[in-house]
């Protein structure tokens, strides 16, 4: 179809206004619907990483169950599904994350390459993921004191490693949504 | 702080120094995104859930009233389009921020170099803004203030993925660092395209000077982290560091060969600019910002000796229409914007 203005280019605006209960709608290119629309918008959103997400999200999960199943994950919190997600490329909220969470390690993969926080951790929110890197520290500095046969020392660490483990599990506050 | 006060592009730290290695680059920022437990990303929330944001963020300032004292939260609705526009020159809040403005809000320090946009894509998005290349200095800011902010408020956060975003492009630490940097020596040899390759391959992102999806002008070139996810903010910033500092010295070579083999002919080049711009009655934005670049390269090299160095920055600004129509205090044609723009370049010059 070709433009209703100019009658050159291509139609790909398809203007639909309803004035008192009357519907009309004319078909424009680009050009004629922001010169003669009267009011600028935009015509496609520019293309970016939430165009290139359904690619990157098509084969995610489907071994968990049909596609269709998959597409159905609704997060309780916004209502957000799996399929909108897969098709605005944003999450709705922070609940979305834990509702398909089994989806996301390999699309981080992807996208990041990686799939697991090494940054930050926030004070409060992050107080058990704090003690669990230390954790991993420790052991790490227990290993090295094995290595080198300092007993009295490697005796101090695991000590250490025990405490903080009965804080994990005396339970801290709560580390996530 | 008085919106009416708002003048162009002079109060900013970032546009009135020049900071380490000024010459090359421009500015550092490090930007944050952060969302609260339990509330929809701004996108999905309703009106009442944006204001509970702004309500919450409102809460920590009257918190930390000695932290915040320099601070003003503006509200984007009561702004008038232009003043938001020219926020958007200065680099203070995205486009994204201004083409929405439903509930947003943003939380401006007065030197300019710390700002908080509330509801944009993420409901917080910290930013530290420095002049020059600065990006430690920057990352430290603004988690100081991330540390503030999250002695008040639920950030959500997750062991596995880090900071929750909206965009799963963010998630991890949330982290966006860029550095400007001003390239016409690279341009000028033809080896941009080269020097740019190699850092896509190593996991950087290259926009121009707006942002995503706009095209290279004035010689500029915004260069920042993809990946915020796997690797910690240290690294991430070590490594813009690292590659930024590598494309200044290949900036200077480039600029050691332009004297060396055309000394006349950049001389030549840079004094014509100087020429132009102190002397042509309507300039179009694309010319203004190209001979702009070279009269900063002629500064840079020592081949204008009367012009200061910030005046490049400056005028980037403030000879945007955005700036033209607020001190004009009226909308502009764009007749009357080249004008404007000749005259306003004009005055700052020759002062």
């Amino acid at each position: 179809m070709l433009c209703q203005e100019c009658r050159e280019r291509p139609a790909n605006v398809h203007l639909t206004q309803i004035i008192n209960q009357e519907k009309t709608t004319r078909h424009l290119c680009e050009q004629c619907a922001q010169e003669k629309g009267g009011f600028a918008f935009q015509v496609q959103t520019p293309f970016s990483i939430h165009s290139l997400l359904p690619g990157l999200l098509e084969t995610e999960g489907l071994p968990a169950g049909p596609a269709e199943v998959a597409c159905k994950v609704q997060c309780e919190q916004c209502g957000l599904t799996y399929a909108q997600f897969g098709k605005i490329g944003r999450f709705g909220c922070d609940g979305c994350y834990s509702a398909f969470n089994g989806r996301l390690r390999s699309l981080f993969r992807r996208v990041h390459g990686a799939a697991k926080h090494a940054g930050k951790v926030p004070a409060r929110a992050g107080v058990r993921l704090k003690i669990q890197r230390g954790i991993g520290e420790l052991r790490r500095q227990l290993q090295l004191h094995v290595d080198r046969e300092e007993f009295e020392q490697a005796a101090a660490m695991r000590d250490r490693i025990r405490q903080l483990e009965r804080e994990l599990t005396g339970g801290g506050p709560d580390s996530g949504p | 702080m008085d919106l009416e006060q708002f003048t162009c592009g002079r109060r900013s730290k970032w546009l009135t120094e020049a900071g380490p290695d000024g010459e090359i680059v421009l500015s550092s920022r490090v930007r944050l995104a952060r969302n609260l437990r339990h509330l929809p990303f701004p996108f999905l929330a309703s009106d009442s859930q944006t204001e509970e944001v702004i309500r919450q963020v409102d809460g920590v300032c009257r918190q930390h009233t000695a932290a915040f004292a320099e601070f003003s939260l503006l509200p984007l609705k009561s702004m008038p389009a232009l003043v938001r526009q020219v926020l958007v020159e200065e680099r203070l809040v995205s486009p994204l921020l201004v083409r929405e403005p439903r509930n947003s809000a943003l939380l401006l320090h007065a030197a300019e170099d710390i700002s908080i946009m509330v509801n944009e894509e993420d409901h917080l998005r910290l930013q530290c803004l420095l002049p020059g290349l600065q990006l430690e200095a920057a990352l430290r800011e603004a988690c100081k203030y991330d540390d503030l902010l999250e002695e008040d408020l639920d950030f959500a956060f997750h062991e596995e993925w880090g900071y929750l975003t909206a965009c799963p492009t963010n998630a991890g630490t949330g982290l966006r660092a860029s550095v400007m940097v001003h390239l016409p020596g690279l341009v000028l040899t033809g080896q941009l395209g080269r020097v740019l390759s190699a850092v896509a391959q190593v996991g950087l992102a290259v926009r121009g000077l707006h942002g995503e999806g706009s095209e290279m002008s004035g010689n500029l070139v915004q260069i920042s982290n993809q990946v915020t996810l796997g690797r910690s903010e240290e690294e991430i910033i070590s490594n813009l560091h690292g590659v930024t500092r590598q494309i200044i010295e290949q900036e200077l070579q480039a600029r050691r060969l332009l004297l060396n083999e055309g000394g006349d002919f950049i001389a030549d080049r840079v004094n014509r600019a100087l020429g132009l711009l102190t002397h042509a009655r309507l300039l179009p934005a694309g010319e203004a910002v190209q001979h702009l670049s070279d009269v900063k390269l002629g500064v840079d090299l020592g081949l204008l000796e009367n012009v200061p160095p910030q005046v490049h920055k400056e005028l980037m600004v403030m000879q945007s229409p955005a700036c033209l129509q607020l001190a004009a205090g009226k909308e502009l044609t764009e007749l009357e914007c080249n004008r404007e723009r000749s005259r306003v370049i004009r005055q700052h010059l020759q002062n």
